[in-house]
Order: C-alpha cells, then structure tokens, then sequence
C-alpha cells in the first residue's frame, strides 16, 4: 500500500512538472515582451509614422491598416457566422446536409492560414480584381474566422432553454419571431464572445494577408477599402526578419502592442463569458 | 400587413438558409479557386515528378519542381513538434482536468488560453531572438536556425489544441467509472491511468490528431526559425523548409502565370487534401468518443 502511495505520488509530481513545462514558457513570455517593449511605448510611437526605413518613429499606420482589416472583415463574417449558427441550432434537421455543413466548418477551422492566402490571392486580387486591397484581406480573414463565430454562437444558442422556444410559439409567435425576440437576446453574451476572439485572430494573423493586402512600407494612412494598407502582424514580421540594425526595443515594442491588442480581446470574451456564466 | 410579414419571414428565412450553406460553398470555393490556378503545373511536370521529385530549383532554366525536400522537411518538423507536444499536452491535461485543485486550476487554464491567443508571428519573433541564438550556443551549431528550433515553436503551438481538447475529453469519462475504481480501493493515481486514460482515449486522440493538424499548416513561425534550406533534411539540427513556408517565402516574387507561381498553387492543393484528411479523421474519433 505504501508502494502505491508512492507511485503517486511520482506520477502526480511527473504530471505537474509537465505543465510547468507548458505554462512557465508562457508566463516567460509575456514577461519578456512586456519589460523589453515597454520602453518603447510612446505617444510618438503610437501615433506617428515610421522614418528611417522603419528603424525610427511610429507604426501609426500598421495599427490603422490594422483595425480596417478587423472591421471590415467582422462586418463580412459575423452576419454569415451568426445565421449560419441560427439555421445549425434552429432549422437543420439530422440529415446529411447537416453532417456536410459540419465537415465543411471543421475544414474551414484546420485549413492552414497560408491556404487561405493563396485563396485570397486566387479569388479576390485576381479572378474578382478587388487588387492587394483591404478589402480583399479582409474577405479572405472574414472566411478564416467563420468557424469560430458559427461554432461560439451554436453553443450559444443550444444553451437557450427549450421552454424560451415553446412559450413564444405556443403566444402564436412565427419560428423567426420567436428567434429574434426570445432566442437571440438570450444568446447575446455567446454571440459577442464569438466575435471578440475572432477579432483577436484577425488582428494577429499574418499569412492570409501576405498576398491580399499587405505593404512593406507605406507612409500613409488607407483611404478607401481598396487601398493597400500595413497592418501589425506584417510589419512585425518585417522588422524582425528583413530590416537589420533596428534598435530592439521598436521590435519588442511593435511586438508588444500586437500581443495586447490581441490579450485585451482575449480577457474581454472571458470577462463576458464568466458573467453571462453566473447568470445562470 | 400579414402578407408582408410572410414575405418578411419567407426571406429571412432563405437567408438564413443561405448562411447555413455558406461554410459548404466557401470550402468549395478554396478548392476551386487553389486548383484553378494550381492545375497548369501538370502540363510541364508529372504528379510523381511533382511530389516525388528531389530538387526545388524553381528559378532556374529550365524549373525544377520536386516538392519531396519540402513534404520531408514538413514531416520532419511536425514530428520533431508531435514528440514534444503530444505527451507535455496529454501530462498536463490530466493535471488541470484531474489533479490541480479548483484555483490552480483555472489560473492554468487561463495560461493555456494566453498561449493560444499569441499570434504565430510573436512567437516565430522570440524564436528568432530568444530561442535561435541558444540552440547555436547551446548545441554548439553552425546555425540555431534548425527544424529542431521549428519543432519547439510548433510543439508550443499545438499545445493549446491538445490540452484543452483532451481536457473535455477527460471532463466527459462518466463519474461512475472512477467512483467504481476507487470504490474498490484503487488509488487516484492508479484511477487516472489505469480507468480514466481509457475512457478518455478517442478524445485524446482527436487532440493529437488536430494538433497536428495546426502544426503542419502553421506557417509564420515556422518559415522565421527553420532557416529555409530547401534540400532533403537529415537530422533535426539542420536549416529545412516546410510546405508552407515555401509559399509565404515564394509567393511574393513568383511571376504570375510562370510555372513556379502554379507550383506554389499546387503545394497549396496539397497542404488543403492533408489537412482535409487529418481533420476528417479527428472528427471521426470525437463523435466515437461522444456515443460512447
């Protein structure tokens, strides 16, 4: 018996040194972006243009580039996304379209991001002649984040008590009545929660906008949805691969504000998630 | 005024139905629009001398387009990556679903949702900057940029994938089964993995499954840490290049309608068939694991 007791506790102790192994990198991490990058925090790094081939001044327009892409994109994919889930969660029956739909939204979720730049590049830039735009990176980000709106919303919506459903009908409610009036503000939490970590991933995504929209460098701000634009990712991958001789706090710094915008996103859909937890 | 409303509802209704198809339509257009412009590769190259081919010289004259160095390169770096991540993840899953008290718990959770929210091309930075230049000192290489300094990157990607998804697989093995076992005087230890691992098994499967699945497509960390040789790797401590990264590298300064630019296509086909079959299969072991 003591033997036993023994053994574990060695497997116990295995188990947790192995996610130690996993989380202190992690905390490592963050640590290190935000006390190298920190310094480098400025009004004029924010809020400026980049000078000196990029080794000096701000990446004002890498944040812009980069919010235009997430608006863009989620204007595209949360409607698609959210009925897309309303007709999963309310309409589909156990047939085989269902089963293709659901194949395809994990298929869309596992095809790899550089795939869906090539797409991008395929369909918009060159068969609709959309150009390097925003708004074909936009498109093409909106489609990758799919899955995660559908599949958020889903649960959402499947977590909305039957009775909600039944009492609206049986009042002599039409099957949409009663999703818009009693479904969906019950779902709202869901939905919003959906939509926060699919911005978080548009906003850090690199590959799928190499070829749709990205600009090396451009000093200026977009103008219309057709223009090219920088945006963060990239112009971390820039900085940290193509330019030499930048001081290392502007790489830190770029890296710093990509991961808190990215973790802001993040921590807002758990903050929604564990209120709306509570609730019930 | 009830007739609108019909027509109202009517429409609604087939949008809704629209969007509910449009994940199907969108899965079609990808594979229409790669093949589409990745076809025309197969008029110069057979698809044996395509994928089996040894040598990557796509500029030269005439083009040499064997993709073989870089599906080993992919393989190589993905199992270097599975070897890492599989048993950390399945470790540390049991120990957040299982052993971790209800606190510590949740703040390792959080932990793991952090890891899977950094961008790739964070993480390919501190490769470069952090994890690149150790490797060198460290193994005393000609070069830290290694498909072994790949491997790290992506097992840390693949990470998150395996562990949560593990961890509901974990959730989902019925109380009775470990009430049983310690009811008849096993320890929790021996509960853990001897009853629970076994219940939990399909699932655990499927994590690894589409954790590779995120590994072979990763591409941005990857391309910045594996120092992008395109030859037939031999060992893990050597520069080599993935499919991926041969398109982000690539595409940028391939001319369009030249046969490099549809050989990128083409390598695009075939990462979209690999993940298709990868997840197709994940799938399938999920649902075994949730009739059961």
């Amino acid at each position: 018996m003591k033997n036993e007791s023994i053994k574990q506790k060695i497997g116990f102790g295995l188990l947790l040194a192995a996610t130690l192994l996993v989380v202190i990198p992690v905390l490592f991490i963050i640590w290190l972006i935000i006390s190298r990058g920190w310094s480098a925090i400025s009004l004029e790094f924010l809020l400026t243009m980049p000078r000196d081939g990029m080794r000096a001044g701000g990446i004002f327009p890498a944040i812009v580039g980069t919010f235009c892409l997430v608006l863009t994109s989620i204007a595209f994919s949360l409607p698609i996304g959210v009925l897309a889930a309303i007709y999963l969660s309310e309409y589909a029956g156990d047939n085989i379209l269902t089963r293709v739909i659901n194949l395809a939204i994990i298929n869309l979720s596992g095809v790899s991001s550089v795939v869906y730049g090539l797409f991008g590049l395929s369909l918009f830039v060159i068969f609709l002649k959309f150009g390097v735009s925003i708004i074909s990176g936009a498109l093409t980000l909106g489609i990758m984040t799919l899955p995660v709106i559908i599949t958020t919303t889903r649960e959402a919506l499947r977590a909305v008590p039957k009775s909600y459903r039944e009492v609206s009908l049986s009042l002599g409610a039409t099957r949409w009545q009663t999703i818009r009036h009693s479904v969906l503000p019950s779902a709202i939490s869901g939905i919003l929660t959906g939509a926060i970590l699919s911005i978080g991933r548009v906003a850090g995504e690199t590959a799928p906008i190499l070829f749709t929209v990205a600009a090396f460098y451009l000093p200026k701000l977009p103008h219309a949805l057709s223009d090219q634009a920088m945006a963060l990712p990239y112009h971390l991958y820039i900085v940290s691969t193509q330019i030499p001789n930048i001081p290392e706090n502007y790489r830190y710094g770029t890296a710093l504000v990509l991961v808190g915008l990215v973790l802001i996103m993040n921590i807002a859909a758990v903050i929604i998630r564990s209120k709306y937890r509570k609730k019930k | 005024m009830a007739k609108l409303r019909k027509l109202k509802e009517f429409l609604i209704e087939k949008l809704i139905f629209a969007s509910g198809i449009a994940s199907v339509v969108f899965v079609a257009l990808i594979f229409i629009f790669l093949l589409r412009e990745g076809i025309s590769v197969f008029k110069d190259t057979s698809l044996g001398s395509f994928i089996g081919g040894r040598f990557w010289y796509p500029i030269s004259d005439p083009p040499k387009l064997g993709i073989l160095p870089l599906i080993l390169g992919s393989l190589l770096v993905t199992a270097g990556a599975v070897v890492i991540a599989v048993p950390l993840g399945i470790s540390a899953a049991f120990y957040i679903a299982d052993v971790a008290p209800a606190k510590l718990r949740n703040i390792l959770k959080s932990c793991v949702e952090i890891l899977s929210a950094v961008p790739s091309v964070v993480l390919g930075f501190l490769g470069i900057t952090i994890l690149v230049p150790f490797l060198k000192h460290f193994l005393k290489l000609p070069t830290g940029l290694t498909a072994l300094a790949g491997s790290i990157m992506l097992a840390f990607m693949a990470l998150p994938t395996i562990i949560s998804i593990s961890e509901d697989a974990i959730n989902a093995v019925p109380r009775e089964y470990k009430e049983g076992a310690l009811a008849l005087g096993a320890t929790h230890w021996q509960t853990l993995h001897r009853v629970i691992i076994h219940g939990a098994m399909p699932g655990i499967f499927a994590a690894s499954m589409l954790g590779i699945g995120r590994v072979f497509g990763e591409t941005m960390a990857v391309m910045m840490v594996t120092g992008n040789a395109a030859v037939i790797p031999t060992s893990l401590l050597q520069p080599v290049r993935t499919l991926t990264a041969t398109i982000a590298a690539e595409m940028g300064e391939a001319a369009k309608g030249s046969p490099h630019y549809f050989a990128l296509f083409a390598i695009g086909i075939v990462l979209f068939v690999i993940s298709f079959a990868i997840n197709l299969t994940a799938d399938l072991f999920l649902n075994k694991g949730r009739k059961r």
